[in-house]
Order: structure tokens, then C-alpha cells, then sequence
């Protein structure tokens, strides 16, 4: 069961009008190193995790999800009042023929979401380092993000949100650590 | 006896449906503990190496099916 805080995990600002920003955004949301993805592969994967570490899964998918409000509210804003012309100007005509003005789950190329973006192998360390590869990917993503817009504001939310994988990044890696420790000698079944 | 096999005793409800498995194990493979691999490590003999799919014993990981490396009842030795 989750409880739920109706505010962002961190303010999100737009400061400039650009629509095109909106659909690059996407690639956040829908896409293969996305939070969906994220929260979904984390929130799968904690069933068949040893004790140890089903928390940090637990905790980290939670937070994927504050993450995907953060970025569903950076293309909201960038496109709830975008005329036709500027959303087509902007690559989103398809969109728009699909969707309206609503959100939906794809990539910044406008490929949909799809279960196949992430896995659950049931071996742990395999799943471990593949969550950290998702982290580092989605780290890179924020990079290139970043680097596409000259808005302040939204960098300022997407260059808090490229550190929180930093920081998820590490609590993997040591939670491979836990998992390569010595556990359980000479038990009696 | 397996140095890379770790056991965990997961959680078991009293409603659990079916009867519970009490232990699980994962493997840690020797990859992960080897860094980067330094020089001068023995080596098996070419015969054996090819058998094993590797030159070096530090990197070779025998892997015992599930089911039957819990039975053995060691997680580390």
C-alpha cells in the first residue's frame, strides 16, 4: 500500500514557452530508461529478491514514481496550451492525431512503452546490475536532457532529478555488495 | 563447500497457500569479487582449461542446479 503526499518530490519549473522540449521529455516517461520503467522493473523484481534488499526496491521503485510526476509535470506544462501548429512545429502531429493533448507512455520517438524495456530474471545479482545499468542509462538520458535546453528552470528540475540516480546508482551497487557477504554458515534445516 | 552460493531463509506467512521452500540460494559468481584480474594467477593445464572454460581455477564457477545445492545445506564454507 503506498500513502500519498499530494505535492511533487521537487518543485518543477518551466520557464519558457518550447514545445519541442515537451517531446524530448518523453523520453523520460515512456521511454526505455524512464521512470515507468524504473519504478515498474524495481517494484517487479523486489518479489524474488532476498530479504536483504526488498526495501531498497521498494523504496527506490517508490521513488521512480515521484520522479515520472516530475516529468509528467514538465510536459504538461510545455504542452496544455500549445496550439496545433506549435505541437505539430514541434514533432508532436502524430501525437496529437493519437492522443490530443494527453500524456501517454512513449519515447521521445513516439514508440510506445513496452514490458520488453525491462526485466526480471530472478537471479539476483543479474537483476541487481541490471538496475544499475538502468540508472547509469537514465543518468546519461538527463545528461543529453540537459544539454538540449537553455531553460534554467527545467534544467534545475532535471539536473535534481540526474543526481538521484546518482545516487540509486550507489545503493545498488552496495546492496550487490550485501548480497556478496558471507550469509548464513552452517544452518540447520 | 560452495563458496559461491549464498543462502537466504525467505519470509513465509502462516497463510501461505502452498508448502513453504525455507531456502533459497543465488549464485555469487567469482567475477564479482576478482576486480581487476592480476597477473601470475595459477593456471590449470591446458587439458583441464579446456574442459573448464577457463586457464585460471580463481575464475572457474561450477554451477549445481537449483534444488540441489540448497540439499546440500551449505550456503558458504
Amino acid at each position: 500500500m503506498w500513502i500519498y503526499e499530494k505535492k511533487l518530490q521537487y518543485p518543477v519549473r518551466v520557464g519558457k514557452c518550447d514545445v519541442r522540449m515537451a517531446k524530448f521529455l518523453m523520453e523520460q516517461y515512456g521511454g526505455a530508461d524512464g521512470e515507468l520503467a524504473a519504478a515498474l522493473r524495481y517494484l517487479n523484481q523486489r518479489y524474488t529478491i532476498p530479504d536483504k534488499v526488498i526495501g531498497l526496491l521498494t523504496d527506490i521503485g517508490t521513488e521512480e514514481f515521484a520522479h515520472l510526476e516530475m516529468i509528467a509535470t514538465m510536459v504538461y506544462k510545455l504542452t496544455k496550451d500549445a496550439t496545433m501548429e506549435e505541437l505539430e512545429a514541434a514533432g508532436l502531429g502524430a501525437h496529437y492525431a493519437n492522443h490530443d493533448r494527453a500524456l501517454f507512455y512513449e519515447n521521445a520517438g513516439g514508440v510506445p512503452f513496452t514490458a520488453t524495456y525491462i526485466q526480471a530474471k530472478g537471479d539476483p545479482i543479474a537483476d541487481l546490475y541490471e538496475d544499475i545499468a538502468a540508472e547509469e542509462k537514465a543518468r546519461a538520458t538527463y545528461q543529453w536532457l540537459i544539454d538540449m535546453t537553455d531553460d534554467v528552470d527545467i534544467q534545475d528540475g532535471l539536473k535534481y532529478l540526474r543526481e538521484r540516480e546518482v545516487v540509486h546508482s550507489l545503493r545498488f551497487r552496495e546492496a550487490v555488495e550485501i548480497l556478496k557477504e558471507e550469509q548464513g554458515r552452517k544452518k540447520f534445516f | 563447500m560452495d563458496s559461491q552460493t549464498r543462502v537466504y531463509f525467505p519470509y513465509v506467512s502462516p497463510h501461505d497457500p502452498c508448502p513453504p521452500i525455507r531456502v533459497k540460494s543465488y549464485y555469487v559468481p567469482p567475477q564479482l569479487f576478482i576486480g581487476f584480474q592480476p597477473e601470475n594467477l595459477p593456471q590449470f593445464s591446458p587439458m583441464e582449461a579446456l574442459m573448464h572454460g577457463t586457464l585460471w581455477p580463481a575464475l572457474y564457477s561450477p554451477y549445481v542446479p537449483t534444488g540441489q545445492r540448497e540439499r546440500r545445506g551449505e550456503g558458504h564454507s
